[in-house]
């Protein structure tokens, strides 16, 4: 069975093409397009991967959603994709262990990001 | 700022010290300042030693006699203003030189103190530099300010630029590496998006255009009394295709002349900015209604839209920056988060008021009020 990937963005381009390039490495995708829908998508679907957009109907919209899907599935592996740091130098990591606690997420990637190094985080996350 | 540094420079040891008692208890303190500020002194005997310490320290004030052995004072001076550095000089003085004056004026000496001085012409002097550095620095803190939220203003105009490039970057990759296979019909919703993302980067080039207009200050200066009717048909004109597009129909209801103190081009980008709202955010066979009221001495102008509406926290931020509603209904919709910041900065050049009602899934309304007349 494929492996179900949600991502949420808000940028219905970006959400068109990382479902494309998604799909394209062989992963089922399923896309909302913002914390709202994705909020009402988690309540039947489980997947095993989510690539969530950090500043959606809120600025920190994705640190929220990460939050809650860890809540209702603690297993679950979550990147958190953002375009903030190329363009304002703000650099989200959490290297300590209070910011693990209170950001719910595996991995903050760039939006920018290569496709193949995309598709080995993913790998990596999914111990595939 | 709570200490500032004084260097004086005399080569009579006396006189240094005499000016260090008198300062050494000193404090300038002024209602609008936090705290007092006191003086931190130090000495020099000579000009060679008094560049040392202008380099080394930086003092905030420098008390310069000019009669000293070897460098003048006034060579000092010249060391201090070459150096582009941020210090007040007053020049102490035994007789008063004119030209020594003027010379000094000239080389950036802020003030003079005859010699020998009484300690009240001393801390009077000292105090006048002080009040005359705290306003001039937090005048600068301010400038400092201002440039930091254009930089604000700036990155945020950069990520509003690079997103749809982004977008549109993607949507040609995916079309030359043939992601969606050979049939061109499988890329049409590639191609649609990618011309509705450039038509948004025009937009906002073109909101950025009236936007620093406005920004730059002089643009009341045009104000004529005009007749808003053909104003408004103007924006109707423009606004026609996109509204048949929508299948949207826009309906002026006054006819009647209504005369106005107006820049004929900033009442047009405020009706386009409304109308274009008005017809964006609205519903399939929808409509916009305008009504025009003289209401006294003011103008009331109102858009009406049977739209898709607003949430009541979302209208409190409607006329900031850059601001846009994101929801489910607004995510295809292209918008550069300008229009209604230009147009609430527009009104309130001119006085002006606007108010905005809405119900969700009903539709909004946009009230405009004007003076007639502008004094």
């Amino acid at each position: 069975m494929k492996k179900i990937i949600l991502i949420v963005d808000d940028d219905v381009d970006y959400l068109f093409q990382m479902k494309l390039k998604v799909e394209h490495f062989g992963f089922e995708v399923v896309t909302a397009d913002g914390q709202a829908e994705a909020e009402e998508l988690i309540k039947t679907l489980k997947p095993d991967l989510a690539i969530l957009d950090l500043m959606m109907e809120n600025e920190d919209s994705g640190f929220i959603l990460s939050y809650k899907l860890k809540n209702k599935y603690p297993e679950l592996p979550v990147i958190i994709t953002t375009a903030v740091t190329a363009e304002t130098g703000m650099i989200f990591e959490h290297s300590s262990e209070t910011d693990k606690n209170w950001i719910k997420a595996d991995l903050f990637l760039d939006k920018g990001i290569r496709v193949d190094l995309l598709e080995k985080e993913i790998r990596k996350l999914l111990n595939l | 700022m709570s200490i500032l540094k004084i260097l004086i420079v005399d080569d009579e040891p006396g006189i240094r010290s005499g000016a260090r008692r008198i300062l050494s208890n000193f404090k300038v303190d002024y209602p609008f300042m936090d705290e007092p500020i006191e003086f931190e002194i130090l000495e020099a005997a000579t000009g060679e030693e008094a560049m040392i310490i202008v380099e080394e320290n930086t003092p905030d004030i420098v008390l310069l006699d000019n009669k000293l052995p070897g460098a003048l004072g006034i060579e000092v001076l010249e060391f201090i203003r070459k150096k582009q550095l941020d210090i007040v000089v007053v020049m102490i003085t035994s007789y008063a030189s004119l030209e020594l004056a003027v010379k000094a004026t000239r080389e950036g000496a802020y003030d003079f103190i005859p010699k020998p001085f009484t300690p009240q012409e001393l801390r009077s002097s000292i105090e006048n530099i002080t009040k005359h550095i705290f306003l001039k620095r937090t005048t600068q803190k301010l400038n400092t300010a201002g440039k930091q939220i254009r930089f604000q203003f700036l990155s945020i105009l950069s990520h509003e630029l690079k997103t749809p490039l982004n977008a549109i970057e993607g949507y040609l990759n995916i079309i030359k590496e043939r992601q969606l296979g050979d049939d061109i019909k499988n890329y049409e919703q590639a191609i649609e998006r990618s011309i509705e993302r450039v038509k948004g980067m025009r937009g906002l080039i073109l909101d950025m255009l009236d936007f620093t207009k406005i920004e730059s200050g002089k643009s009341t200066d045009k104000i004529e009394f005009i007749d808003i009717i053909p104003i408004l048909q103007i924006s109707l004109d423009t606004i026609k295709p996109f509204a048949i597009q929508k299948d949207v129909n826009v309906y002026l209801n006054t006819k009647d002349s209504v005369y106005i103190d107006f820049d004929k081009s900033q009442l047009e980008i405020i009706f386009n900015n409304l109308l274009s709202n008005a017809v964006k955010y609205n519903v399939e066979n929808g409509r916009v209604d305008i009504w025009i009221k003289k209401i006294g001495d003011n103008i009331e102008i109102t858009f009406s839209d049977t739209g898709i509406g607003m949430e009541e926290s979302d209208i409190e931020k409607l006329f900031v920056d850059f601001f846009r509603i994101k929801n489910h209904q607004t995510k295809n919709i292209t918008g550069s988060g300008l229009g209604l910041s230009i147009t609430k900065k527009i009104i309130d050049l001119y006085k002006g008021h606007i108010q905005v009602s809405s119900i969700l899934k009903k539709g909004s309304n946009f009230v405009l009020t004007f003076p007639i007349k502008q004094s």
